[in-house]
């Protein structure tokens, strides 16, 4: 059964409008800054909103198409939601937490906890918490639970609203393994938030970018990294990214200009990676077309190399060796000569 | 520290300072006295330029109470006479009381009689809702006095705590017939007076009180009261005169 | 924890001053009872008339204000329409006005000749002064805001996705309210409830105006204590610690919700 949304609403200083489709068995990550309406996407989704205008269908069945419109309230959409704070029933023990979409589709109360047991073994939580009260589990026992609640109401669509967040680092990446495999068992579509990249990239199949309210890129991780279409996905994928004029072979950015390989011309994107870019101490004599003079502003070491941030007039990040750092005297303030060849640099049209 | 004192100081004196103007005399009054006393009043002040009195009319019980625990009143003027012997008991009265004036029973009903209450048994009638004061006031007293010896047995709704309460209800349409006094007529209101064998005659008295901050504004105001032309006043309202 | 400074001497004075105020009253309750002949002052019919019928109709003023305060403090914290503001005003007024305002203002509404007392009174053959039932409603009327404020501070404070969650798995608006809002604001129910039944178990005015007071009938615990004060004040002494005890075993149940980081 396959989820296909055509969305648009305004709440508050929000303006959304996506349009995205997610296969059954298919898990689309939501990325964005805050405020993209990510989370407000996935609301309209469950119905815990209504859209201004368009569609939101699940298979044949239309779920939501605007005011005057069909709407299916949350309680029959048969949408499973796990929020980023759990948000378990307090006053329910953690079997009934479970077991409360099963009873509230009228299974019975003695059958409606066999199958909670059932959830609750097939996430991994220890059968000593199984009468457990939310407020004695940890995150990562809350969240199975939570994931728990939700797959056990048998819904056709799942939904996942920063799932990770409330758990520690240290559990976080047993847990993301085991997140991936439980999401792989639900035969549905699946869609959750993510603030967190790592997150996104080792759960989902394919992300989709939210900037201010728009849907701006969507793809494999692979394809973002390899082109990403805004600033925010750069930074988010660690690439840099410059906006500039092309004219044929150039591009103007701010004051400066760079000579490219492909010919294009209006607002371009030119992305690159940081290791494309080279660090010298004296102008660089050979082949490279764009070289030129930058301050350094700040020097990261990684396990293997370092991230060079450079300022002026062309404001981007270089990787170069730690043997490079020592060499160079880079530290911050340090005036050196960044050069980038043409064939590096990947030009994409606004 | 200093500043926190004068605020207290003021506080107190706020609280504790003259709400009224020197020499003016605090009369406590039964409720059905408050009318012909506010009249008596202003009369006074006039009469007796630089005195005045401030009446205040309640309850009985309510002024007895008042009175047991303290009150700086100047002046007792009571709907019966066991209420003034209690504060004469109490030692609060400075002098003996003397009667000042007579009332009688009389029947509350809306204006123009729509019930058709003519006397006493219609007390007793089942569909009419009937309001007495509770036996601790005066005229709750005298009306139980006035049922029991005319063998009428009536219902009351409720015991009323003061015999303005009883007014008020009938005024609202919310009882059929209010056992009150004549003095309690109201042009918005109906009035069944009682004949004279099953009426009671309730005896009005007054005496200066102890421990008052006026006691000789008092005295005069109790002469008034007793005057030519107090007695005038109270006629107007209907009051008898004193045995 | 630093170590609290000791008040200036001033402010301490004066608080003492304030904690006397609210003890000495108590005392001379306490000083003035009739304890050799408090069991037989208790015991006597009219105290039982007016203990058994306050708490029948505490009882059920508290219950009128579930049954109808609980929509409407879920209307007031969940609700969009404008009028709530205005709404949540009226509301609060008992807890400000004069009792008896209310009593007079429950007259002119519910009474005889009242705004809808006249209809109702042509409909049903009675009205509400003078009952038992007049007892309840005027001590619903000023006990109800505590309960409808108490509570709808209580939904306020929980997060609105708990329902949402509910509802995403297949509970209808019912249900979500029954098993899962109301579990979990169940401490501020449980609060409000009981304060709006100790608020009902003390009202003196509005009742005394609307309901009347007639023992057996609507002459409540209050009402018989005013009733006794000049007559029998050892009996009004005596109801009035009846009235104190209640009132602090109340405060001391609820110390948890009324108190919270000072009930230590």
């Amino acid at each position: 059964m396959r989820l296909g949304a055509d969305l648009a609403l305004t709440r508050g200083a929000l303006d959304l409008e996506a349009c995205f489709e997610v296969a059954a068995g298919e898990t689309v990550a939501l990325v964005g800054p805050n405020g993209a309406g990510k989370t407000t996407c996935l609301w309209a989704l469950a119905g815990l909103l209504r859209v201004d205008r368009g569609r939101i269908a699940l298979g044949e069945r239309v779920l939501d198409s605007g005011p005057g419109g069909a709407f299916v309230p949350p309680e029959a959409r048969g949408v499973g939601l796990v929020f980023q704070d759990h948000l378990l029933f307090a006053h329910l023990d953690a079997r009934d937490n479970v077991a409360y979409g099963p009873r509230s589709r009228g299974v019975a109360r003695r059958e409606a906890r066999a199958r909670a047991t059932q959830w609750l073994a097939r996430v991994g939580l220890d059968a000593s918490l199984h009468a457990a009260r939310p407020a004695q589990l940890s995150g990562g026992q809350a969240q199975r639970v939570a994931l728990a609640r939700a797959l056990a109401a048998e819904p056709a669509l799942l939904l996942l609203d920063e799932p990770l967040a409330a758990v520690d680092a240290s559990a976080r990446l047993a847990l993301r393994r085991e997140l991936r495999a439980h999401l792989a068992t639900f035969a549905g579509p699946r869609v959750l938030v993510a603030h967190d990249l790592t997150d996104a990239l080792a759960l989902a199949d394919r992300l989709l970018v939210l900037e201010g309210g728009r849907l701006v890129q969507s793809g494999t991780a692979r394809e973002l990294v390899g082109k990403p279409r805004s600033r925010y996905v750069a930074d988010l994928v660690g690439v840099n990214c410059l906006e500039g004029r092309a004219h044929d072979h150039h591009v103007q950015v701010g004051a400066a200009e760079l000579t490219v390989a492909t010919g294009l011309a209006g607002d371009v994107l030119i992305t690159f990676h940081p290791r494309a870019v080279s660090l010298y101490s004296a102008r660089p004599s050979g082949s490279p077309r764009n070289v030129w003079r930058a301050p350094v502003v700040a020097v990261e070491p990684l396990v293997d190399r370092a991230r060079v941030e450079l300022g002026g007039a062309l404001p981007l990040v270089a990787e170069v060796t730690p043997a490079s750092v020592a060499e160079l005297r880079l530290a911050p303030g340090v005036e050196v000569w960044a050069a980038v060849k043409a064939t590096e640099l990947v030009v994409s049209e606004r | 520290m200093r500043r926190l004192a004068t605020l207290l100081c003021a506080t107190l004196f706020v609280g504790c300072g003259p709400s009224r103007p020197p020499r003016a005399a605090l009369v406590f009054a039964s409720a059905s006295l408050g009318d012909a006393f506010e009249e008596l009043a202003a009369e006074f002040a006039r009469a007796h330029p630089g005195e005045r009195v401030e009446v205040h009319a309640a309850g009985t019980p309510q002024l007895v109470l008042q009175l047991r625990e303290g009150a700086r009143a100047d002046l007792f003027a009571s709907a019966d006479e066991a209420s003034m012997e209690r504060v004469v008991a109490l030692g609060r009265a400075a002098e003996a009381p003397r009667a000042f004036a007579t009332n009688r029973l009389a029947l509350l009903v809306a204006a123009g009689n729509p019930e058709h209450v003519r006397g006493l048994s219609d007390l007793a009638r089942a569909d009419l809702r009937v309001l007495l004061c509770g036996p601790e006031v005066p005229a709750g007293r005298y009306a139980r006095a006035a049922l029991a010896r005319a063998d009428v047995v009536a219902r009351s709704a409720s015991d009323e705590p003061s015999v303005r309460a009883v007014v008020s209800k009938v005024a609202l349409g919310e009882a059929d017939v209010g056992v009150a006094y004549v003095t309690d007529a109201r042009p918005e209101l109906g009035l069944v007076e009682l004949g004279a064998a099953e009426n009671v005659v309730a005896r009005y008295t007054l005496a200066v009180l102890d421990g008052g901050d006026a006691p000789a504004t008092a005295a005069d105001f109790r002469d008034f009261v007793v005057s030519e032309r107090g007695r005038e006043v109270l006629a107007r309202h209907r009051f008898g005169g004193a045995p | 924890m630093t170590p609290r400074r000791p008040l200036p001497a001033a402010l301490a004075a004066a608080a003492l001053v304030a904690a006397l105020l609210f003890a000495l009253p108590l005392a001379g309750l306490v000083a003035r009872a009739p304890w050799p002949r408090l069991g037989a002052e208790l015991a006597r019919a009219e105290v039982r008339d007016a203990l058994l019928l306050s708490l029948r109709c505490s009882l059920g003023a508290a219950l009128l204000s579930l049954v109808l305060g609980l929509p409407l403090a879920l209307w007031l914290a969940e609700g969009t329409s404008r009028l709530r503001a205005l709404v949540r005003v009226l509301v609060t007024l008992p807890m400000v006005l004069p009792p008896v305002v209310g009593g007079v203002a429950l007259l002119l509404a519910f009474g005889r000749q009242g705004l809808v007392g006249a209809p109702l009174a042509h409909a049903f053959g009675g009205a509400l002064p003078f009952t038992t039932a007049g007892v309840v409603v005027a001590e619903a009327y000023v006990a109800m805001p505590f309960f409808v404020l108490t509570l709808e501070a209580g939904l306020r404070a929980l997060d609105p996705r708990y329902a949402q969650a509910a509802a995403s798995l297949g509970a209808r608006p019912w249900r979500v309210l029954r098993t899962v809002t109301l579990p979990l604001v169940a401490p501020s129910l449980v609060a409000g409830l009981v304060a709006a039944w100790a608020r009902a178990l003390g009202e003196f005015g509005a009742t005394i105006t609307f309901a009347g007071s007639l023992r057996g009938e609507t002459r409540t615990l209050p009402l018989a204590v005013y009733a006794a004060l000049e007559t029998s004040p050892d009996a009004a002494i005596a109801l009035s610690l009846v009235l104190v005890a209640v009132a602090a075993l109340v405060l001391f149940l609820l110390r948890r919700q009324w108190f919270p980081g000072g009930a230590r």
